[in-house]
């Protein structure tokens, strides 16, 4: 068991810090404020070539692992860019894993490099108003018409869709009533989101104001077959294969958030003096944040365990789901604590971390909710009967 | 055309240093080490002469402790080709380290040495001079802007009330100052390159210097707490304090 970062590791960490440094607080502050698009932040990441660091060498990126991208998306979140920064990026690391599992050596050479290079932006569309955690009630209808899929239906929370160029899009080409088993009939595809045929309509959200998530109309949105990845009606089992990626990834970033909140709940307990003493020095303001440290780095073990078994080829599901579950708890009541540690300051945005605060909901909520994890691991791990 | 950067691992500019209980220096366990910011600035104009066709090969050197490997690293990630760790535990000084890079000058026959003005932890400014006169090497420290034609060589240097251009012949010294240029980031590719560049070992011994210190410290301490301020009601009052209690007016 070892429990250091390899110095190519420890390099990573430090020069995503030290970019993201360049992108300070009030950057942050200001696209929250203003809700744009952190292009120049996204454009520097896609400069360094960060962006491809877990995708294949021959497609333009890194061939690193999860692991690897794990703890550069930890460093995004921790320069406190929070899910401000990561989301903007998020699924160019990993997003495209169907395509590098499932898709063609024509579709990997197509898709991957403009992605990897960030001159494509892309959106995942899975999620349903009307079908929720269950995503085999998934209704959003892709009809195949000669040699081409027509899409008809409604996606929502389809988060950078406002900015995107490309939406992987999972869709029923097979109606529930025919399917033989529930998780058929569905299939992926990575496509043009032809907004002459799509309505992208941003919904107002708690946070993270500049990474948009949206309602997605779709009215006879036609996709060319060749944009289809794997097998028709195989779309549930190939967005599969990235779930436990994603888990860490998420996890890290949730951990990132909620350090990056700790640093300053410290920093303020230990400057901030009232009643003739720093307010650190009382225990009621410093056993809270000594929990939350060990919450987080507790968390952060699971989640680079997690990483650890996934690059290795093993199963890991209980371990990224545990990891998600933990990481965004321990991040959560991090940036709670920074908040009421700075007192009435924690509510200012001049502090920060109310936008922390704000932000470290959605590791808590996407994509996959902390209720739903439990599920899995009472039925996965303790063999209990199946809830859901 | 051979370039020699060396590059000094140093306790992270962002972190504040605490002094060592016993006072005998700052403590360094388990704190954030990175390249000295000045270092980085003499990296980067070396591979910007590189880029430009200027220089053909940089070698990066850091002296001290195996962890310095990282500090090559880092070097070689910004674009440096190869290094050379000179490993040694003892408390390296200036003149220690001016010595040991004549020495590997020695070797490696270099045209130019770029070095930081200075290290952000002792802030010696001391090295680059040193090593200019144990070469018998024109200086051009404190650089700003360089210039190199053939064998010409051209260094600006900020001082005060203006800007000091100095003409000299390679090979030669540089040292840099803050304003020569702003180092790059390095990409994730490049660090990936990085690490499959060698990085030579050596000892003092081998390069026939003895590094022990010759100067003592005889104590380090945290400067004093600044006392807090006192705000005053009116003009009046303040020309009174400083009157009656500073005893400036
Ligand atoms: C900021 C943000 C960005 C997002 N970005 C994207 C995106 O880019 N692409 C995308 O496809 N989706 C995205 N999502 C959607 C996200 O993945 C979903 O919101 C999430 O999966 C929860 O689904 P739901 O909202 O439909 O909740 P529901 O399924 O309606 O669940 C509501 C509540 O009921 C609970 N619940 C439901 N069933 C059970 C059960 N059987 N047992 C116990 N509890 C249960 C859930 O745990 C939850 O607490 C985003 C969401 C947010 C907030």
């Amino acid at each position: 068991m070892d429990f250091e970062l390899s110095a190519e590791q420890a390099q990573i960490r430090e020069e995503v810090l030290r970019l993201c440094a360049r992108f300070d607080e009030t950057y942050w502050l200001e696209r929250d404020r203003d809700g744009a698009f952190p292009e120049d932040f996204y454009a520097a990441m896609a400069e360094g070539n960060w962006l491809g660091i877990a995708m294949p060498e021959e497609y333009g990126g890194a061939g690193l692992g999860v692991t690897e991208a794990a703890i550069m998306m930890q460093a995004v979140a921790e320069s406190g860019a929070c899910m401000s920064g990561a989301s903007a990026i998020h699924i160019n690391i990993f997003g495209l894993n169907p395509v590098v599992v499932h898709g063609t050596e024509e579709q990997k050479r197509r898709m991957l490099p403009p992605l990897i290079a960030g001159r494509d932006k892309a959106c995942f569309g899975v999620t349903e108003p009307n079908a929720g955690l269950n995503t085999t009630e998934i209704a959003v209808r892709a009809e195949k018409r000669g040699d081409r899929y027509v899409v008809n239906g409604q996606k929502i929370w389809t988060s950078t869709a406002q900015e995107a160029t490309k939406i992987l899009l999972l869709a029923r080409t097979t109606p529930k009533d025919q399917v033989k088993k529930k998780t058929g009939g569905l299939t992926l595809f990575y496509t043009d989101l032809d907004r002459s045929r799509a309505e992208v309509r941003r919904i107002p959200k708690m946070g993270r104001h500049a990474v948009d998530s949206n309602m997605v109309f779709f009215e006879d949105m036609e996709i060319p077959e060749e944009n289809r990845i794997g097998a028709e009606g195989e779309g549930f089992r190939a967005i599969l294969h990235g779930l436990n990626p994603e888990r860490v990834l998420i996890a890290a970033e949730a951990i990132g958030i909620g350090r990056a909140a700790l640093a300053r709940a410290a920093r303020y307990a230990r400057e901030r003096v009232v009643f003739g003493r720093p307010i650190g020095q009382n225990q009621g303001i410093q056993h809270p944040l000594a929990r939350n440290w060990a919450e987080l780095e507790a968390a952060n073990l699971m989640t680079f365990k997690a990483a650890a078994l996934y690059d290795a080829g093993k199963e890991c599901g209980a371990e990224a789901n545990a990891a998600k579950y933990l990481a965004a708890e321990a991040g959560f009541h991090s940036c709670e604590q920074a908040v009421m540690t700075h007192g009435g300051m924690g509510y200012a945005k001049e502090y920060h971390v109310e936008r922390y605060f704000r932000e470290s909901m959605i590791p808590r909520i996407a994509p996959v909710s902390p209720q739903l994890i439990l599920s899995y691991l009472a039925e996965r791990v303790l063999d209990l009967p199946k809830s859901y | 055309m051979k370039i020699i950067v060396p590059v000094k691992r140093v306790v992270d500019y962002n972190v504040k240093v605490r002094v060592k209980s016993d006072g005998t220096g700052v403590e360094t366990a388990g704190v954030k080490m990175s390249m000295n910011p000045f270092d980085e600035i003499a990296v980067e104009e070396a591979v910007r002469l590189k880029e430009k066709g200027v220089a053909t090969e940089i070698v990066a050197v850091s002296l001290g402790v195996a962890a310095c490997q990282e500090t090559i690293r880092t070097a070689l990630a910004m674009g440096a080709d190869r290094g050379i760790l000179v490993e040694t535990d003892v408390d390296l000084q200036p003149l220690a380290v001016a010595k040991l890079l004549k020495a590997i000058v020695a070797k490696e026959d270099p045209k130019l040495v770029i070095l930081g003005k200075q290290a952000i932890d002792d802030d010696m400014n001391a090295t680059g001079q040193m090593l200019a006169a144990l070469l018998g090497w024109p200086q051009g420290t404190f650089a700003s802007k360089v210039v190199i034609e053939g064998d010409a060589l051209t260094v600006t240097r900020e001082v005060d009330g203006g800007l000091e251009t100095l003409a000299m012949t390679l090979p030669a010294i540089i040292t840099t100052d803050l304003r020569l240029n702003e180092p790059r980031y390095a990409s994730l590719p490049n660090i990936m390159k990085a690490r499959k560049k060698p990085i030579e070992t050596v000892k003092p011994a081998d390069l026939g210097v003895d590094p022990a210190p010759r100067l003592t410290v005889v104590s380090v301490a945290e400067p004093p707490k600044r006392q807090a301020g006192q705000k005053v009601g009116s003009v009046a009052e303040l020309v009174q304090k400083l009157r009656t209690e500073a005893k400036v007016i």
